[in-house]
């Protein structure tokens, strides 16, 4: 989205290094997240794009053996940095999984967790409310309404995986990253989540991370390669998938490894 | 070629026959075993569950009790019992001599005499007046009216006498012999007499024990393991004492009563032969138990709920308390009910912390001495008198009773609560 056609940026992310105990998994990463759009990260296997993703919101800081060195710009705020809170900041960068994870709770419980551990509902009217709306952006409220207090692991894969976007907008995160949300779908499940995702890039910035090309392609505005560590290439989806500037880009997107 | 390969394949079946026979006999003796100590156990310790009662006539005599006609409540707790309930048993044979009239006496309990009280403190109006009353039977008429007595010795080399079983026999052909359910099996304290020898101390003091050792074990072992599973780093500080659980798990249980010895009675000056210290001693031996299988159910939390739930943005704390313990109970809880019963059948550390004792009462607190039940089976069958032979059979099976309701409680506790995942 462009305001006096400057494009905004949400998340800048600069010389960024992350190592798995020596071994190095990401080498210098310098990019720029547009706010509102959706970006794609894609690359073969291995290449460091979920290790990028997963920078975003620390979810490294987990991983004893990790270590993140570099600067990642959230609103200009770095959050590497010392006095950075990570409750605070996962609060407002969400997550969505490769696999669905409800928690082994009800539905309505799986949406109402993060709202209550964040104090964001004074009453069960304010709750049932975001719970609604919740399930409402989400497309998943039709399909519940009945099965509130059922529970979240009896749903079908589809609908589980939405219930966990339910679940990380519940809390109305800035950003969402979703890290390969549809490997574990069928297209059909999968055809719903991309629709999906193109009505949330309206209020949240988006960042996915797909091994499918066509799927880069059919949901994202901007799109980065990586490929062994290094971010390859970055760009407009449509010059990456296109016209790329790099032979590597080219190679991997045509087909020719990968 | 062709002819080789349906050998080899044959070759291939038949080892797989040969090998599902080697399992079934595994599984047959294993059942074959199970089931001869269990036959042996069941009919060496039913009889203990009936008792042996003769019926004798009791002239409650006023002027032998030293009361008078219309005595209080206190004159009938003060009456001298001793010489009607001595005539009783010297009625039996009118023309019994002294030693005879001794003989008589000895076919009864020691009990004899406050059972013919209870008698009449129940109902005073029997004053002058004669009734039939029911007197335990000495454990050696008892094991005769079982059958388990062998008769055909010479006197000299029996407890009970020609002239006893000729009463005795007596009194059977009279009907005045009874057998009755033996609800003193489980009311009474041990006993030096076999007839009058109970489990309700050990069976409190097993109770107490667990409980101690319940209280303190639990909450430190389960501290222990979200500590270690969730927060503690991965060093080589946490892998050392990783190694000690396990090594601790596999020390003798005998060494921890040494310690309960050594350090709970020798330097706490804590109160001896009691469940307190019983429960300490066993709570230190069931610690790594609960903590090994609270750390492997917290273990088998998927990883992906903890990730779900710390990038809501809980706290590591949060991400625990709300998510990961609860998810991990049912594998903590039934780890925890195996511990006990572990801890309940444990007899070695007890003894050197003195739960061995000869206890007669009751206890009502986890401070008063007590016995539990497998130190009970030990002292009785360490008992020379037949009598306790079938005592030390019931008494186990009581305890594994009590070890098969808690294993299954185990087993309900982990079927039902379990949570599935997809």
């Amino acid at each position: 989205m462009k305001k006096n056609g400057v494009k905004m940026i949400k998340i800048k992310a600069k010389n960024v290094d992350v190592f798995y105990g020596k071994k190095q998994a990401l080498y210098n990463i310098g990019l720029d997240i547009e706010e509102n759009q959706v970006t794609a990260l894609i690359g073969p296997s291995g290449c460091g794009k979920s290790t990028f993703l997963r920078c975003l919101n620390r979810m490294n800081d987990v991983i004893d053996i990790c270590s993140v060195k570099g600067e990642i710009l959230i609103n200009d705020f770095n959050i590497n940095d010392k006095s950075c809170d990570v409750v605070r900041l996962r609060e407002k960068i969400g997550m969505v999984f490769q696999k669905p994870n409800p928690f082994p709770k009800t539905v309505y419980e799986n949406i109402s967790y993060g709202p209550t551990i964040h104090g964001m509902a004074q009453s069960k009217q304010e709750m049932d409310e975001i719970v609604e709306t919740s399930l409402k952006k989400a497309a998943l409220w039709e399909e519940v309404k009945d099965r509130l207090h059922e529970p979240g692991t009896g749903l079908s894969g589809g609908q589980q995986q939405r219930l966990c976007i339910a679940r990380a907008i519940s809390v109305r995160p800035e950003v969402i990253l979703m890290d390969e949300p549809c490997s574990a779908l069928d297209p059909i499940a999968t055809a719903q989540i991309e629709e999906l995702i193109d009505e949330l890039k309206k209020e949240h910035t988006i960042i996915i991370v797909t091994h499918s090309m066509a799927q880069a392609a059919r949901v994202s505005q901007n799109t980065g390669f990586f490929h062994l560590g290094h971010l390859i290439e970055h760009g407009s989806t449509d010059k990456i998938f296109k016209n790329p500037d790099n032979t590597k880009t080219q190679d991997y997107i045509t087909g020719r490894f990968g | 070629m062709n002819k080789n390969k349906e050998q080899l394949l044959n070759k291939r079946y038949r080892a797989e026959r040969r090998f599902r026979l080697y399992g079934q006999s595994a599984i047959f003796m294993a059942l074959l075993f199970l089931t001869i100590f269990i036959f042996k156990i069941f009919s060496t310790g039913y009889s203990a569950f009936q008792k042996t009662w003769l019926i004798v006539p009791v002239n409650f005599d006023a002027e032998m009790m030293m009361i008078d006609q219309n005595p209080s409540k206190e004159d009938l707790q003060d009456a001298d019992y001793y010489d009607i309930a001595l005539k009783s048993m010297a009625d039996l044979d009118q023309n019994a001599n002294d030693d005879q009239k001794n003989q008589l006496k000895r076919m009864v309990s020691y009990f004899f005499e406050k059972e013919i009280k209870n008698e009449i403190l129940n109902n005073p109006s029997l004053i002058g007046k004669t009734k039939e009353v029911y007197l335990t039977a000495s454990d050696d008429l008892d094991q005769v009216f079982k059958g388990n007595y062998p008769r055909d010795l010479p006197e000299d080399q029996r407890r009970v006498s020609d002239y006893q079983l000729k009463i005795f026999d007596q009194l059977v052909a009279k009907g005045k012999v009874e057998s009755k359910f033996n609800i003193s099996f489980f009311t009474y304290a041990d006993s030096r007499e076999a007839e009058l020898a109970g489990i309700a101390s050990s069976f409190m003091g097993s109770i107490f024990s667990i409980l101690v050792c319940l209280m303190i074990a639990f909450p430190v072992a389960v501290l222990a393991a979200i500590y270690l599973e969730e927060f503690a780093p991965k060093n080589r500080f946490t892998d050392f004492i990783e190694v000690n659980i396990n090594n601790l798990a596999a020390v003798p249980s005998i060494v921890f009563g040494l310690l309960g010895l050594g350090v709970l009675l020798a330097i706490f000056h804590l109160p001896r032969s009691t469940p307190l210290v019983g429960g300490i001693t066993l709570s230190l031996m069931t610690l790594p138990t609960i903590i090994i299988a609270a750390r492997a159910s917290l273990k088998a939390v998927p990883p992906s709920i903890r990730e779900a739930a710390l990038a809501m943005g809980a706290s590591r704390m949060q991400t625990t308390m709300h998510h990961t313990v609860p998810l991990s109970m049912p594998g903590t809880l039934s780890g925890t009910i195996i511990g006990l019963a572990q801890a309940l059948g444990e007899t070695a550390p007890l003894i050197l912390i003195g739960m061995v004792a000869f206890v007669n009462t009751i206890p009502g607190s986890p401070m008063d001495p007590a016995a539990s039940l497998p130190v009970q089976i030990y002292i009785w069958a360490e008992s020379a008198e037949r009598g306790f032979v079938e005592k030390v059979s019931a008494c186990i099976m009581v305890l594994l009773g009590f070890l098969i309701i808690m294993n299954l409680f185990a087993q309900i506790i982990r079927h039902k609560f379990e949570k599935k995942w997809s």
